[in-house]
């Protein structure tokens, strides 16, 4: 990995890590921090968003920096992982409307399948081009 | 796609490495043009025709 890689990783670690702390401080801080003092919470809230365009351009920035078989590699995994969500997610929707067994998702266990789906295309898409 | 980058590479002494590095790609790359697992892009096949001083149909030959 050249120096100009790593830096891009590294970028995205940095925002990817400050925009889960800001996530979690905007989660939790009125209830266990600032006591539900409404500035403080938009204020978070506001931070939290801000931290997440940077951590979405940089994650750009580190895929225009990716060379013609890393791209291919990820726009599948992409593809895979929107097309995953949206038909299992869908199914989900219906399954659970039916009646057929009730069990209340949140949106976070759609992130967590998102982060599982794409890690998993990824890997395969990886294995399938060495 | 069949290719002769490979051969035309081992011929030069020259690793995955070095040819990665000259040609702006990473190594992971280059090990798949060679196994024909990837299709390179007509700016790469360029890159490496030019770097081989041969015509890019003499390294790339069309068909399964």
């Amino acid at each position: 990995m050249n120096l100009a890689r790593k830096t891009k990783v590294r970028k995205l670690a940095l925002w990817t890590w400050s925009w889960v702390a800001t996530l979690a401080i905007a989660t939790y801080g009125s209830k266990y921090i600032w006591d539900d003092h409404a500035f403080l919470t938009t204020f978070s809230i506001i931070v939290n968003l801000i931290n997440g365009v940077l951590m979405i351009l940089s994650n750009r920035d580190l895929f225009n920096d990716f060379d013609e078989l890393e791209k291919k590699i990820h726009l599948e995994s992409m593809a895979i992982t929107l097309g995953l969500s949206v038909i299992v997610g869908l199914t989900f929707s219906l399954v659970e409307r039916a009646g057929l067994f009730n069990f209340k998702a949140e949106i976070s266990y759609l992130v967590m399948f998102i982060g599982i789906s794409y890690l998993v295309s990824f890997v395969v898409n990886t294995r399938r081009y060495t | 796609m069949k290719n002769r980058v490979r051969e035309l590479r081992s011929l030069r002494n020259m690793t995955q490495e070095d040819l990665a590095e000259i040609i702006g790609v990473s190594r992971q790359t280059i090990n798949a043009i060679e196994k024909e697992k990837f299709d390179p892009s007509l700016p790469t096949a360029f890159k490496i025709a030019n770097l081989f001083q041969l015509p890019i149909e003499e390294i790339f030959h069309f068909g399964k």
